[in-house]
């Protein structure tokens, strides 16, 4: 039985590369049988598609920022 | 990422565009033109940035994550996972984010690094591996460890806050 720290890892890599069988097999079944790191795999999938969120919010610069940027390319406002 | 090196980056892409400007086409639209111009400004700052880390002796054992886990055989959470309330209501809250960027600035610079490219920038392994000049391997430890440290940080900050 693989232990939860082995299940964290492998559940972090499954979202990086395809797994081995072996391994799928392993993280199916103690994922069966282990609600903490049912939860864990849960929630860094969920922190993906949050981090995907955040790369489409259109950042926007602080007008500060924007007279600075000016002033420095030689345009006027 | 820092605000001020946004900024910064912002500003080397507008000038590097204006000395630039009678070599767009026009084939792309000016947007497009520009953001191209700034991936690689980014790039390049993760670059020079990854360079001065990469000295560093590359930590093998990470102490904060090990004590994530009990020393027993079974190698137990120390503390377990607890259930989020509303994770998706959460995108849509400012003060979300807000501490999304806090707990960001809490992961060690390299691993927040493969976090920020693999997953809000979504390059692909091979691009963030160039990047950062490390094996696949090791950018799925800097994954795991950004993602351990993020979960936990947004768990206590955000979905847990203390017991009332």
């Amino acid at each position: 039985m693989a232990t939860c720290k082995e299940v964290s890892e492998l559940v972090s890599q499954r979202l990086d590369r395809r797994l081995g069988l072996r391994d799928r097999l392993r993280v199916r079944l103690h994922l069966w049988v282990c609600d903490a790191c049912a939860r864990f795999a849960q929630q860094i999938e969920w922190l993906r598609r949050a981090a995907r969120t955040a790369g489409a919010l259109e950042p926007r610069l602080s007008p500060e920022a924007r007279t600075r940027i000016r002033s420095k390319l030689g345009l006027r406002r | 990422m820092r605000r001020s090196l946004a900024e910064d980056l912002v500003q080397e892409t507008l000038t590097a565009a204006l000395t630039a400007r009678e070599r767009y086409s026009g084939a792309a639209s000016e947007r497009t033109w520009l953001i191209g111009i700034l991936k690689n400004k980014l790039i390049d700052h993760l670059r020079r940035a990854g360079r001065e880390t990469l000295l560093d002796p590359h930590d093998e054992v990470d102490d904060t994550i090990e004590t994530m886990f009990q020393n027993d055989p079974g190698r137990h959470w120390q503390s377990e996972p607890s259930p989020w309330a509303n994770p998706s209501g959460a995108l849509e809250q400012q003060q979300f984010w807000r501490a999304f960027a806090d707990c960001l600035d809490t992961v060690p610079a390299r691993q927040a690094q493969a976090f920020t490219l693999t997953e809000i920038e979504g390059l692909s392994s091979d691009e963030v591996c160039k990047v950062l000049g490390v094996a696949a391997t090791n950018l799925w430890v800097l994954l795991y460890r950004a993602r351990m440290r993020l979960r936990t940080c947004l768990e206590q900050r955000w979905f847990v806050p203390e017991d009332g």
